[in-house]
């Protein structure tokens, strides 16, 4: 077999999927984006009209609003996380137990999570009112039916699934500092606030970018949690941009408009990939070792 | 701490001019904070447990979190002989494992590819794989949905693990990257030179040589496949094909005033993955920190 046979045998497998599973499909999101379309009858070309629409869709922008508001909530809880996995990484006896409990959450399925926090907060017997009642709050509200508070609501067991897997990434991060340095830092007399802010934040500063990238991409693309437990509800009130794709596509048939919402998702996404990239790139970044 | 070495009693002033009561203190708040994130992230799993094992009445009745004093195990017989349970099950179990062994060994070859031959568009195949680990499912989901819809492939199990595995190669490529890259090329020389074919030496000896890779490759591929729920959603509309996940979110609907039957379900479904973290969870661990890290 020539060499050629071999690595196209090697490589296009793989290659062809990717191609028609991921790339072509980006391709033809864009291309439907530009048609009225309900998904079985003949596409018509109207140019850019789904984005004027988009431009003017206030359901579209409140959701959008929202996968902004988790992506600030996702990436501001980082500091927490960090925090931990410091605490963590500080020669804390049963370190290894610790970050393995704090990972399960990120295990389960979405669709799991999501049935057992709508229970945790069930009106009436979920455990969240009941341990208010019993502390001696009498009207605990309903926490997924009331529009004010239901986004909030929802990004705690956002936050709860994800945090195991960011403070298990901070931790692998400061474990690989050399301890010397740290050592260094305690003859030279840095108390452990001093050692942390001065020392090891600067030392896993890359990895804190990639997180940061990870969180607002995570967020702005989120779904799993909100579709199954609100659903985007009450009337709108927790809808974000990608339940807001489905339901245009999959509920209102409208698949020229979901297509274009999609692509629209896609181009913020790697746009804020890229800007964030920049942003943080351009502090000094240090490298011991 | 000895006296004696002078570097050493300098290297320790510091903490041992601190008052000890303190420092201990301080140990212990710190444990208080681990201790309470750690309760913070099963609190719900164990109350999940505790009500899948009650009836309503003790559900209504007793404290959220008092502890099933006599199980009703029949909860979960109940659900797994009512519905499509089982069905769900079993789906989910082949369809995960075969999405899992074709990603694997796809990428595998592909990585082997990459690192050990020499051919034009390499480094643009490589951006393909890695770009493709940015991009939103989210905006796939419409055009394949009409592309597999065209195929007749909707409502079939084919849909699923054409989309699981090529949605999971760019993760696994990322993951065994590292270590082909960390390889020792002499093994293969050696094989080269007693004339080994290529094809041999990549199923004899380097599919072997990577096998904590695979396993850590493997078991990440299968959480994410068993965990998935928006293609199943999208693609699946018959009962006998649909996975555990899409097949518990229906299920728990007909049940929503049973809390013992939907905590029952609950646990049903997630109990495969936390058997299979008590078991494996350092290559868990590890498979999710490199596959994260590493971009």
């Amino acid at each position: 077999m020539s060499n050629k046979k071999m690595i196209a045998l090697y490589v296009l497998p793989a290659l062809l999927l990717i191609l028609a599973i991921v790339y072509i499909p980006i391709v033809l999101t864009a291309f439907y984006g530009l048609h009225e379309w309900n998904g079985i009858g003949a596409m018509t070309f109207i140019g850019l009209g789904h984005y004027k629409t988009l431009m003017q869709d206030k359901a579209f922008w409140s959701s959008a609003g929202h996968s902004c508001l988790l992506a600030i909530f996702s990436v501001l809880s980082l500091i927490l996380y960090l925090i931990v996995a410091m605490v963590l990484a500080a020669r804390i006896k049963g370190a290894n137990l610790f970050r393995k409990i704090y990972l399960i959450p990120m295990l389960l399925s979405s669709v799991a999570i999501a049935q057992l926090w709508l229970r945790v907060y069930h009106p009436t017997n979920g455990i969240l009112n009941s341990l208010l009642v019993s502390i001696g709050i009498d009207n605990p509200p309903a926490w997924l039916a009331e529009p004010s508070i239901v986004l909030y609501a929802l990004f705690i067991p956002i936050l709860w699934q994800y945090a195991g897997f960011y403070i298990l990434i901070y931790y692998a991060a400061l474990k690989n500092i050399p301890s010397s340095l740290e050592e260094a830092a305690k003859i030279d007399g840095a108390n452990a606030l001093q050692i942390a802010w001065k020392i090891k934040l600067p030392l896993v500063m890359e990895v804190v970018k990639v997180t940061i990238v990870l969180a607002a991409v995570g967020s702005l693309k989120y779904f799993d949690l909100i579709f199954v437990m609100t659903d985007g509800g009450p009337n709108g009130a927790s809808e974000v941009m990608a339940s807001y794709m489905y339901h245009e596509a999959f509920r209102a048939y409208d698949f020229g408009y979901g297509s274009a919402i999609s692509f629209f998702l896609l181009v913020i996404c790697l746009l804020v990939t890229w800007v964030i990239r920049k942003l943080t790139a351009a502090k000094d970044t240090i490298q011991y070792s | 701490m000895t006296i004696g070495d002078a570097g050493r009693l300098q290297n320790n002033s510091m903490p041992a001019a601190r008052p000890e009561i303190g420092r201990k203190f301080g140990y212990a708040l710190l444990y208080v904070v681990l201790v309470a994130v750690a309760v913070l992230q099963l609190l719900p799993l164990v109350w999940l447990l505790f009500f899948s094992l009650k009836n309503n009445q003790e559900v209504f009745d007793q404290p959220a979190l008092s502890p099933p004093l006599n199980p009703h195990w029949e909860n979960y017989a109940k659900v797994w002989n009512a519905g499509n349970i089982g069905v769900y099950f079993l789906n989910s179990v082949w369809i995960t494992v075969v999405a899992t062994v074709i990603t694997v060994l796809l990428g595998s070859l592909v990585t082997f590819a990459l690192t050990r031959m020499k051919w034009k568009g390499r480094a643009f195949v490589l951006g393909l794989f890695m770009v493709a680990m940015m991009i939103p499912v989210h905006s796939t989901l419409i055009p394949l949905f009409s592309m597999f819809s065209e195929l007749g492939l909707t409502d079939r199990p084919l849909s699923l693990i054409l989309s699981y595995v090529a949605f999971n190669m760019p993760i696994t490529i990322m993951i065994l990257l590292g270590f082909y890259y960390a390889l020792p090329r002499e093994v293969e020389e050696a094989a080269i030179i007693d004339g080994c074919s290529v094809n041999r030496m990549f199923f004899r000896i380097i599919l072997p040589m990577t096998a904590s890779v695979l396993a850590t490759t493997t078991i990440i591929n299968l959480i994410y496949n068993w965990n998935e729920f928006i293609f199943v959603n999208t693609f699946i509309s018959s009962d006998t094909n649909k996975t555990l996940t899409v097949g518990v979110q229906n299920f728990v609907g007909q049940y929503t005033t049973d809390w013992g039957a939907i905590g029952a379900t609950l646990m049903i479904s997630i109990l495969p993955i936390l058997v299979a973290y008590l078991f494996l969870s350092d290559r868990i661990v590890e498979g999710i920190a490199a596959g994260s890290v590493k971009g």
